[in-house]
């Protein structure tokens, strides 16, 4: 159908021969499955990071602030220094869902539930440092506007750290209504494809029995385009005020007119930065490298091309203004030249190196196509807001208006273990949204693979663009529901399959004595008078068809099946000829090993 | 009194937006189509209304809008009011620039939220709601187009579902709807 066109020139975004049903199964896989060694690995590093960054925690807020390396000049250091990197990193989230939506960008579909997820985890930890700062956590809730027992005083809304205070917790909410109801539809096809008892309780509550009707369809897609019209202009809301915390200021250095469209696109830069480390690890162990392809990469590195030029350009017109207003305490702010000879020389290098220099290099196509190097550019982007946000505070407070004030910041273990405890608890929460989240949004992909799919593109380019679309399915039976129960009725389904066709699905014996013989060498032979028969149905890609084939071939359980090493796959395609390279696609024997030990 | 359905279920999208127009044209009465992902251009062709909530979100962000300006008239100019940084708090629009960011953040704040419960409520979705999917393969990749049968005979109902490229028909008897 001509509905499915796209201009054949754009590259597919969803590689491989995909039906529906696999991308189910792919997104599926990492909740269904069981974890690995190498998450085991990287789960418990974070989560002992998270422990330590918590145990700092408990000694600030046991023994106070002083416990930091602050001093009465450098009143703010690498506590709001980690809260504006993090929220930084928030934002390629919502950008991604939203203004992406908005621009109608179909390869957003891919990456987006991953990228909320990193927004909501990093607004998260961002949240802690403001709180921690207090001193004394347990009064946070005075930041609201509540009535008190200091008679009528209320919170000062003229406040930039007031607006903050409404700003990230806006965002954060509205991020996450916004996630979670993409999530519904996702979890509920978790809910349906499980056979765990359990996880079809647990996924049912997460899902809010969303069933899919057509009116509820409707309803989904007007409430995401609706929220994505409210989350753009708040997501640039919300640097916007995280910059004013600073630009209302009159410390020089912080009082400047372009930081709030600078501090976006550098929050910008920074999220992208984060997505494309999370998701260049994650594609790969997940196995999403159909859905996540180069081509995603590519575009993610444009997006930080952009806003690191506009990062760029204001940096430029910082040091040049700095420069040119003539004032001597502009030449210690953190773009100056007092800053790149003074004593933190190697802060203003590394933020101009690799937020200025590195991601040049992204202007090279096969560069910006290479994964290995978009992994390392992003690394050190990521350091290099972290020095960007250190340069503003640190460098900033650090040489004032008076003289003898002078000093250095000098952090204590305290500081730097509560960083690298927020990027433990990142971590912790990222991996296990990994395990137990569809970290793709299945079913917005499926509504592009007809028309961004490699298999349709093909398809439209070998037989014209007015070609059948309609995808044949390999029946696979349900569970439960409905069977075909209308009385004396038999249509050609693979449910009810006639003599007839049980004729044609005979396995040539004569032809392939040798094969069936050397197969069953390899995955063992069925003996029906101890060991009982599986239902080979349950591995996914085998029908009724295919499980009749390989019974006449001997083949009768799982544990025969889990045998299969490419050696075997070849020979199963030899006899049946039908469906070349499936069973090994598929990895008939990994999944046949998963419901061997379930049973 | 026993109402009786029949369940169709396709297994592409297409086909199944080919047959809920033939069903239509042919006077048979859909009551429930339930698909795996949106599918352009279903509503419209399964006859349902527009939808509304929009609307309401507009609606909720003026009163979040609202809301914003009375909390902070009331608090910053009426009840105590303050002398801050030499800007004194006299009348609203005068400090209104600096009331500008909240009264932004909680037009978003009502607007986003109310409606996504308005969307809950409404579609009757919530946590430790049953899902109502008669087939669990409609969350993967099969498409369940409910008739009722009303007084059409079956029969022909069935025969002319398969011809519209039904894989499984199902008649289904309901006791009741409660």
């Amino acid at each position: 159908m001509s509905s499915h066109y796209e201009a054949p020139i754009r590259e597919p975004l969803v590689l491989g021969e995909k039906s529906y049903h696999d991308i189910s199964v792919d997104v599926g896989a990492p909740v269904l499955g069981k974890a690995n060694k190498s998450w085991w690995i990287v789960f418990t590093i974070a989560l002992v990071a998270f422990l330590w960054g918590l145990g700092c925690i408990i000694y600030t807020i046991s023994t106070g602030i002083g416990v930091w390396g602050l001093n009465k000049t450098i009143g703010w250091a690498w506590d709001i220094t980690n809260f504006v990197w993090w929220v930084g990193i928030g934002h390629a989230g919502t950008l991604i869902s939203a203004v992406l939506l908005l621009f109608r960008q179909k390869w957003r579909m891919a990456v987006n539930r991953s990228a909320e997820a990193m927004t909501i985890f990093a607004v998260v930890q961002a949240g802690l440092f403001p709180i921690i700062h207090m001193g004394r956590p347990w009064l946070a809730y005075w930041v609201l506007p509540i009535p008190n027992q200091f008679g009528s005083l209320w919170v000062n809304f003229n406040s930039p750290l007031l607006w903050d205070v409404f700003a990230i917790s806006t965002y954060l909410s509205v991020s996450l209504v916004f996630w979670w109801t993409g999530l519904l539809p996702d979890f509920a096809m978790i809910r349906d494809r499980t056979t765990s008892p359990f996880q079809k309780k647990m996924y049912g509550i997460l899902s809010f029995g969303w069933s899919g009707r057509v009116k509820d369809w409707q309803r989904f897609e007007e409430v995401s385009l609706v929220l994505a019209g409210l989350a753009t202009p708040l997501v640039l809301s919300v640097h916007t005020i995280v910059s004013f915390d600073f630009a209302t200021s009159v410390v020089p250095g912080w009082h400047s007119t372009i930081f709030p469209p600078y501090f976006v696109a550098g929050a910008i830069f920074s999220g992208f930065a984060m997505v494309q480390t999370l998701l260049i690890i994650m594609r790969k162990v997940s196995n999403l490298e159909s859905y996540i392809t180069v081509l995603h990469i590519e575009y993610m590195n444009k997006v930080i091309l952009l806003t690191g030029g506009i990062v760029t350009v204001a940096y430029l017109t910082e040091y040049f203004i700095g420069w040119y207003s003539g004032v001597p305490y502009e030449n210690y702010t953190y773009l100056s030249f007092g800053a790149a000879t003074g004593p933190y020389w190697w802060a203003f290098w590394a933020l101009i190196i690799c937020n200025l220099i590195v991601p040049l290099s992204l202007w090279v196509k096969s560069l910006r196509r290479n994964i290995m190097w978009t992994f390392f550019v992003a690394l050190v982007i990521n350091i290099g807001m972290w020095f960007e946000r250190f340069d503003i505070i640190v460098v900033d407070l650090s040489k004032d208006r008076l003289t003898s004030s002078w000093t250095m910041f000098q952090p204590t273990f305290v500081d730097i273990g509560t960083f690298i405890g927020t990027i433990g608890f990142f971590f912790v929460l990222f991996l296990l949204y990994a395990r137990t989240f569809p970290v793709i949004a299945q079913a917005e992909v499926k509504t592009i693979l007809k028309s961004s799919g490699e298999s349709f593109k093909r398809l439209r380019a070998e037989h014209g663009d007015d070609h059948s679309h309609v995808q044949t399915v390999e029946e696979y039976p349900a569970d439960a529901g409905p069977a075909a129960n209308v009385e004396d009725k038999h249509f050609n389904s693979a449910f009810d399959s006639t003599d007839e066709e049980t004729k044609n699905n005979e396995v040539d014996f004569e032809a392939h004595r040798g094969k069936i013989d050397n197969l069953l060498s390899g995955v063992g032979t069925f003996d029906p008078a101890v060991q009982e028969q599986d239902d080979l149905k349950k591995i996914n890609g085998v029908g009724p068809v295919m499980e009749q084939k390989l019974h006449q071939l001997g083949i009768f359980t799982f544990e025969q099946v889990s045998r299969m090493t490419d050696r075997e796959y070849d020979l199963l395609d030899e006899i049946i000829s039908e469906f070349p390279g499936k069973a090994k696609r598929e990895d008939w024997a990994g999944q046949a090993l998963i419901l061997k030990n379930n049973n | 009194m026993a109402s009786k359905k029949i369940h169709a279920i396709y297994t592409d999208d297409d086909l199944l937006l080919h047959a809920v127009k033939e069903t239509r044209a042919a006077n048979y009465h859909i009551s429930e189509v339930f698909t795996p992902f949106p599918v352009h251009g279903l509503d419209h062709a399964v006859g349902i209304a527009p939808t509304r909530i929009a609307i309401t979100s507009f609606i909720y962000g003026l009163i979040g809008l609202g809301v914003a300006v009375v909390m902070m008239n009331y608090m910053m100019i009426q009840d105590w009011p303050q002398n801050i940084g030499g800007k004194p708090s006299f009348t609203y629009y005068q400090n209104m620039p600096a009331f500008i960011p909240i009264m932004f953040e909680l037009t978003v704040f009502f607007a986003a939220h109310l409606m996504v419960v308005t969307f809950y409520m409404r579609s009757k979705i919530w946590p430790f709601k049953k899902a109502e999917n008669p087939d669990v393969r409609t969350t993967d990749d099969h498409f369940l187009m409910e008739i009722d049968v009303e007084n059409h005979d079956v029969e022909k109902l069935t025969k002319f579902l398969y011809d519209t490229g039904a894989s499984e028909i199902s008649l289904i008897e309901n006791e009741q709807d409660h």
